[in-house]
């Protein structure tokens, strides 16, 4: 079997190229809520304003600093096993997930406060708002939740790492998927700290 | 393994049997084959529902179908061909079986991902299908989903949907494994410039296939969107802007239309030295233009919407760079008929299929300059001249294209030939066929028929029975052409390595290619296309 399969091995370099390739893509995505974000912005800039105060700059902040910090831990953890110290970066993914869970925890209340103020797409409240606070609100949805998609798909990732440290399949020898994964944690981040100030900070 | 007493030698085909084996195979010659199989049963399932609305347009008024069934089944027609026929077509099949041996590699960077693509495609090719059919209400917007009407129609339209975002992701995981390939994979000494066009021309579609699929994806999630939580950004009563939407699909859709025809052009540019034993004329301009189409192509969406209300300077503007873009295809035009000057011409059925490529192409390539004028484009806009020129740039050229490839790499991909008299004959079906079929459409165009109607005025009716009995002919010519190929990929006499003389790497290894492709990696010494070189001796 193994002298007639093809090798299974995919080198380091070339595992990287393609992971920053489909990063490449993911932000093009974003970049497709950008464009519209850019468009209804210069079309209803004063709604906007008003409707960015709705949002609390603080639960914001608050979140981009637990992300940044999570970012730190996972980049911290990569060196960890680069240096042998499995234990030490199965600990540090593990505080990565513990803030990825804070974030989500955070969203969840703020998710909640604009649906008990019937705020979201399609309510009631909604319909009587001017048109450029239905697309404040419909924006805000959008690209909090597609990224609130991207925390979840990133969390799993890390946890698939998390395991496979536990099980040594990742290694001080053979680390690309941490590798990968850290770097998707990082688009993560990097997505969300164009998000807050376009949301939160520009009113 | 079974004893015989003429044991042919292992290649890729059969070092492995059994349906299992091809299921989970990570070889990029067995995937291609997958995606050759599971897109020529798509291509003809959308081909009969062409031939049935060809049948409906027979005569005026309602002949087989009611108005409502032809708007499912031109929005089904489009979809199938268009996200899963061509714009997975060559750079799926052909890419994945020629591309690794081309430039002298084992396989692909990303085997497992490659095969994980091939999934992902069937998943949204099986969503495509079962949009058509679930509760009975297949979609009616047409393959473009243009809002309000996609937002509001009753139709499976957000299933619909996401199977074109699933076939959209299959297609980016494809371009990504490609670039990458030919980034780290080429053999030793294959320098940029050393490398056979075909895999430059997939090079260029595979950037366009990473960066324009996303905003196509995220355009359709602001549709399901839409539909289901009413975001309004394209909604008007909600502040939204339809044409916002047009704008978005554009972006990826025009640029879409060069992933399907810069492989195609890769092929025949592959099949004219081949023929002509004669270096390609202007390597570097062809390279240079191949890309030059990639990038310009992205800057042209807006020859799309002239008529929906777009300023002024920014038609010109898409209209003037809609005139650049022809002007790398002419350059290609130009080198492929140079190539052929002087050398020594051998028209066997690939060769015949890439030179009535030229032929269409030319015509599509002309009638897109029509419509990319501002004038012309307002009384052109929406009519079957549309339909036509379309036809003519994908059919016409991306078809035939196919069709010139499968007939040139058939002997290496099966190890043995088909029948050139019987391949001669269905050409010459599928080519007095579809002329018949695509022409008459031109005409009835510029006097005023419009597209995407089931019925139509008495003084039409000329040209479109002219243009049924076309379908006829050219759906014969197809079924000839396919048997053909079907049946001598089992029982057609044995081909040689090399039964054209070619001179890229795939000719110099055996038919079928052993199962890791190459005994050693190969180390390249020259530029390709020289017909002089020691391989071919």
């Amino acid at each position: 079997m193994s002298t007639t399969e093809h090798s299974e091995f995919i080198d380091s370099d070339t595992g990287k190229m393609g992971m920053w390739l489909f990063l490449f893509t993911e932000l093009f995505l974003f970049g497709g809520l950008f464009i519209v974000y850019a468009v209804m912005r210069s079309k209803y800039a004063a709604d906007f304003h008003h409707a960015a105060l709705e949002l609390n700059a603080f639960v914001g902040a608050t979140n981009t600093v637990v992300l940044l910090v999570s970012s730190m831990t996972v980049a911290m953890s990569l060196t960890a096993i680069q240096q042998k110290r499995g234990g030490k970066a199965m600990g540090l993914l593990f505080i990565t997930l513990l803030l990825a869970g804070v974030f989500m925890v955070n969203k969840y209340f703020e998710w909640g406060h604009k649906f008990s103020l019937h705020l979201y797409p399609g309510s009631d409240v909604m319909q009587t708002l001017p048109h450029g606070e239905i697309m404040f609100f419909g924006l805000y949805f959008m690209m909090t939740g597609l990224h609130l998609l991207h925390v979840i798909i990133g969390g799993v990732l890390l946890t698939v790492v998390l395991f496979k440290i536990n099980s040594g399949k990742i290694n001080s020898e053979h680390y690309l998927l941490q590798e990968n994964g850290a770097l998707y944690w990082h688009l993560v981040d990097l997505i969300w700290i164009f998000l807050f100030p376009l949301l939160y900070l520009i009113t | 393994m079974t004893k015989s007493i003429t044991q042919e030698p292992l290649n890729y085909l059969n070092h492995k049997t059994g349906l299992w084996s091809w299921l989970t195979s990570t070889d990029h010659k067995r995937i291609g084959l997958l995606y050759l199989y599971s897109i020529t049963i798509f291509f003809c399932t959308a081909a009969v529902l062409g031939l049935l609305m060809r049948i409906e347009k027979m005569a005026p008024g309602q002949t087989i179908m009611t108005a409502q069934t032809y708007n499912g089944m031109f929005t089904i027609h489009g979809i199938i061909m268009v996200f899963i026929v061509v714009i997975p077509g060559l750079a799926a099949v052909f890419g994945n079986i020629m591309l690794p041996i081309m430039i002298g590699a084992k396989d692909v960077a990303f085997p497992k991902l490659n095969l994980f693509s091939w999934y992902v495609f069937i998943t949204g090719a099986m969503l495509g299908l079962y949009s058509q059919f679930a509760n009975g209400h297949s979609p009616d917007t047409g393959w473009t989903f243009y809002v309000p009407y996609s937002a509001q129609a009753s139709s499976n339209v957000v299933i619909a949907l996401t199977a074109a975002f699933v076939l959209g992701f299959a297609s980016i995981l494809t371009g990504l494994n490609f670039i990458v390939t030919i980034h780290r994979m080429r053999a030793p000494g294959m320098t940029w410039f050393r490398m056979p066009l075909f895999p430059w021309s997939l090079y260029a579609t595979a950037w366009i296939q990473l960066l324009a699929t996303p905003i196509v994806g995220i355009t359709l999630l602001m549709v399901i969107a839409e539909r289901t939580f009413h975001i309004g950004f394209f909604d008007p009563a909600l502040g939204g802007d339809p044409v916002l939407y047009q704008h978005l699909f554009w972006i990826y859709s025009h640029p879409a239309v060069y992933v399907m025809i810069l492989p195609a052009m890769g092929v025949v540019t592959e099949i004219f030295p081949t023929f002509s034993q004669k270096p390609v004329f202007g390597y570097v301009p062809i390279v240079f233009s191949s890309m030059a189409i990639a990038l310009v192509g992205y800057f042209v969406w807006g020859h799309h919407m002239f008529t929906s209300g777009i300023s002024y300077e920014s038609r010109w503007f898409f209209s003037f760079l809609t005139f650049l873009v022809a002007i790398p295809s002419a350059i290609k035009v130009f080198n492929w008929l140079s190539t052929m000057y002087g050398g020594s011409v051998d028209l066997k059925p690939p060769l015949l299929y890439a030179i009535s490529f030229i032929f269409l192409f030319t015509i599509g390539g002309f009638t897109g300059l029509t419509l990319g004028s501002l004038a012309t484009n307002i009384q052109l806009h929406n009519t079957d001249f549309v339909v036509a020129h379309f036809h003519y740039i994908i059919f016409g050229g991306m078809g035939f294209a196919f069709f010139a490839g499968i007939h040139y790499w058939f002997p290496k991909i099966y190890g043995r030939m088909y029948n050139f008299k019987w391949a001669n004959i269905s050409w010459g079906f599928l080519f007095v066929g579809f002329n018949l079929l695509y022409f008459p459409l031109f005409i009835i165009g510029i006097q005023g028929m419009p597209r995407r109607y089931f019925d139509y005025d008495p003084k039409f009716q000329m040209g479109e029975s002219l243009s049924t009995i076309g379908a006829f002919i050219l759906i014969t010519g197809f079924i000839g052409m396919i048997t053909n190929l079907i049946y001598h990929s089992r029982k057609g006499a044995i081909a040689p390595a090399n039964p054209w003389h070619g001179v890229t790497l795939e000719w110099q290894i055996p038919s079928p290619p052993p199962h890791e492709n190459f005994d050693e990696i190969p180390i390249i010494t020259h530029e390709p296309y020289r017909f002089d070189n020691p391989y071919t001796k």
